[in-house]
């Protein structure tokens, strides 16, 4: 119940208001759910694709629903969640740039977290080893990976403005399990961050 | 109202059995029922488990489907058997009832003691038969409402129950959205399907071709529609399992002999079994009870009764829903569930939806299912701390 929680999961948590109405896609074992419950007294509901999954968190008594990012969000309402949390799922998905764009419209604000392709042992593993990386964050390899639309910081920073979003904050998480402010668009953090987590708004 | 001596007429059990706790609404109690007609003086038999605290806020609405009663733990009076949910309520159990006071009234349209078509009309002194006025969920709802307004229960902390019972858990929070806390619909449906009703029009059929039916008269001239009442039940038995149960529990294997005897007596255990269970319900069951409440699932469709969108019915609903789904369930599969899921998403509810596996199709709600376990105590027990229930 009390497990530490990860700490990129931690940093989300610190950019959820008090008492907010959260929507979590791919909520996983439901952790942030149950802890942002208990320290943020949120309304949480969370969608996870794996059934198995989703029976843990419903007897956690967390309000949970089998669901697919790719075809479920369009049955939600517009702008009826404080904040859309997409938890190291967004490179999972099919067509990421249309969650996203539910994501911003069902959240007035939109957190999305992801590992960074553009970490400086991805590129050596592929610019010098010449193969597909597996590192502990992208652990799987090329042929059965659930990771289908990797990107970099970089990368990420031109899809919110395709999908006319705004950019409040963006943290860079590093190897130790450190978050540090950065900013989106300099070259360093998408060379040493292992992932990324930034707070979006839509352009209104 | 008034607390009246438990009526028992149906003809197939013995004068005056048990049927638990009845109370009687007088005239001034009338139902207004859907079908336009009112349904003055009648009785709704329940039971109650567990103990209502002070504040008045643990009670737990258990509703039976098409052939359960209010006898839901506890050895029932008429089989002798236990009830037909003791895995899930219980001291200890998911519904524990050392904490939540559980309800469960027998359906109007029933045959334990709530009015119905075995029932005796008081305004003829004999039964109703089919003079009896169609009922529907929603009508069933209405009379367990009037219940629990007697009762003095205003607020429900759970609506709950599977199949039919899920139908009126979701009329339930349709209906009286401000007196349900929680609702947790099981292996249900928004919507009676084209598949179910046919099946259901089977069941019928055979009732009403049985010539000691008498055109539903047959309290009256002392007989017993027994045989089609019982086929009636073995076709829907076959709809409450799957396919897969039915080959691991009896696959091809005889009955009590090595060979097949080029006969129609039982040969195969299955048949043998589907006997068994046609012949043990009607010692329980009304034959006209069964032509209406199997209505009354046909008749059910959440959605057309808010303009076909099935959202319109939970907008603005405070009430947090568990919706229970098993794989192999075919009659209420989980498609059905999912999309009362997804409707309650459309309207902003607070909704979880678990689908379990298992094999055992739609009888599963039934049975020994740890998953429906886990996730209906989780839920519930979120839900009363919510409500400050200890």
């Amino acid at each position: 119940m009390t497990a530490p929680l990860r700490p990129d999961l931690a940093a989300i948590a610190q950019m959820v208001p008090l008492g907010a109405r959260v929507l979590d896609i791919g909520c996983g074992d439901g952790a942030l759910l149950e802890h942002l419950a208990a320290t943020k007294k949120v309304d949480g509901r969370g969608i996870e694709l794996s059934q198995q999954n989703v029976n843990a968190c419903v007897a956690r008594g967390l309000a949970v629903i089998q669901g697919d990012a790719d075809s479920d969000l369009a049955e939600y309402p517009s702008q009826v969640f404080d904040v859309a949390i997409l938890s190291q799922t967004i490179q999972a998905t099919r067509n990421p740039r249309r969650v996203l764009s539910e994501l911003l419209r069902i959240g007035r604000r939109t957190v999305v977290s992801f590992p960074n392709f553009g970490h400086w042992k991805v590129r050596m593993s592929l610019g010098v080893r010449g193969r597909m990386p597996r590192t502990p964050v992208l652990g799987y390899a090329w042929y059965d990976t659930p990771n289908i639309h990797l990107c970099t910081i970089a990368d990420f920073v031109e899809l919110t403005r395709n999908a006319g979003a705004g950019i409040e904050r963006a943290l860079a998480l590093s190897a130790n399990g450190r978050t540090y402010a950065m900013r989106a668009d300099s070259w360093g953090p998408n060379l040493f961050a292992e992932g990324a987590i930034f707070l979006l708004r839509p352009y209104s | 109202m008034a607390e009246t001596a438990p009526r028992f007429l149906r003809p197939v059990t013995a004068p005056g059995a048990d049927v638990g706790r009845a109370i009687g609404f007088g005239a001034e109690h009338a139902l207004a029922l859907d079908c336009g007609r009112m349904l003055p003086n009648w009785t709704c038999a329940y039971m109650t488990y567990g103990t209502l605290n002070a504040a008045r806020s643990n009670a737990v609405l258990v509703c039976h489907a098409l052939t359960g009663d209010q006898f839901v733990i506890g050895n029932h009076p008429v089989t002798g058997r236990p009830g037909w949910w003791p895995a899930m309520v219980g001291p200890g159990k998911p519904i524990d009832t050392d904490r939540y006071f559980v309800i469960c009234a027998n359906v109007l349209g029933g045959c334990m003691g709530t009015s119905g078509p075995a029932e005796v009309d008081p305004a003829t002194g004999e039964p109703y038969g089919l003079t009896f006025p169609l009922v529907t969920v929603r009508d069933m709802v209405r009379a367990q409402a009037a219940l629990l307004d007697a009762l003095g229960i205003e607020r429900l902390l759970c609506v709950t129950g599977g199949s039919m019972g899920g139908m009126q858990a979701l009329q339930w929070a349709a209906l009286y959205p401000a007196r349900v806390v929680s609702a947790m619909p099981i292996a249900t449906a928004a919507r009676h399907s084209a598949q179910n009703i046919a099946f259901h029009e089977v069941g019928r059929q055979a009732i009403m071709a049985d010539p000691e039916w008498r055109g539903g008269r047959y309290q009256q001239e002392g007989t017993q529609p027994s045989k089609g009442l019982a086929v009636a039940r073995m076709a829907a038995h076959i709809t409450y399992l799957s396919e897969a149960a039915l080959q691991r529990k009896f696959g091809r294997s005889l009955q009590d002999r090595a060979e097949i005897s080029f006969a129609f007596a039982p040969d195969f255990q299955v048949e043998s079994y589907l006997h068994h269970q046609g012949m043990t319900f009607v010692d329980r069951f009304d034959a006209n009870s069964y032509l209406y409440i199997t209505r009354a699932m046909d008749y059910f469709d959440l959605a057309a009764d808010h303009g076909g969108v099935l959202a319109e019915a939970f907008r603005g609903s405070k009430t947090r829903f568990c919706i229970v789904s098993f794989t192999s369930d075919w009659l209420f599969p989980t498609a059905e569930n999912k999309r009362i899921a997804h409707a309650l998403n459309a309207a902003a509810a607070t909704v979880s939806f678990v689908e379990i596996e298992s094999d055992r199709g739609h009888d599963a709600f039934l049975l020994d299912e740890p998953e429906l376990f886990a996730a209906a105590r989780g839920f519930l027990n979120a839900v009363a701390q919510s409500e400050g229930v200890a």
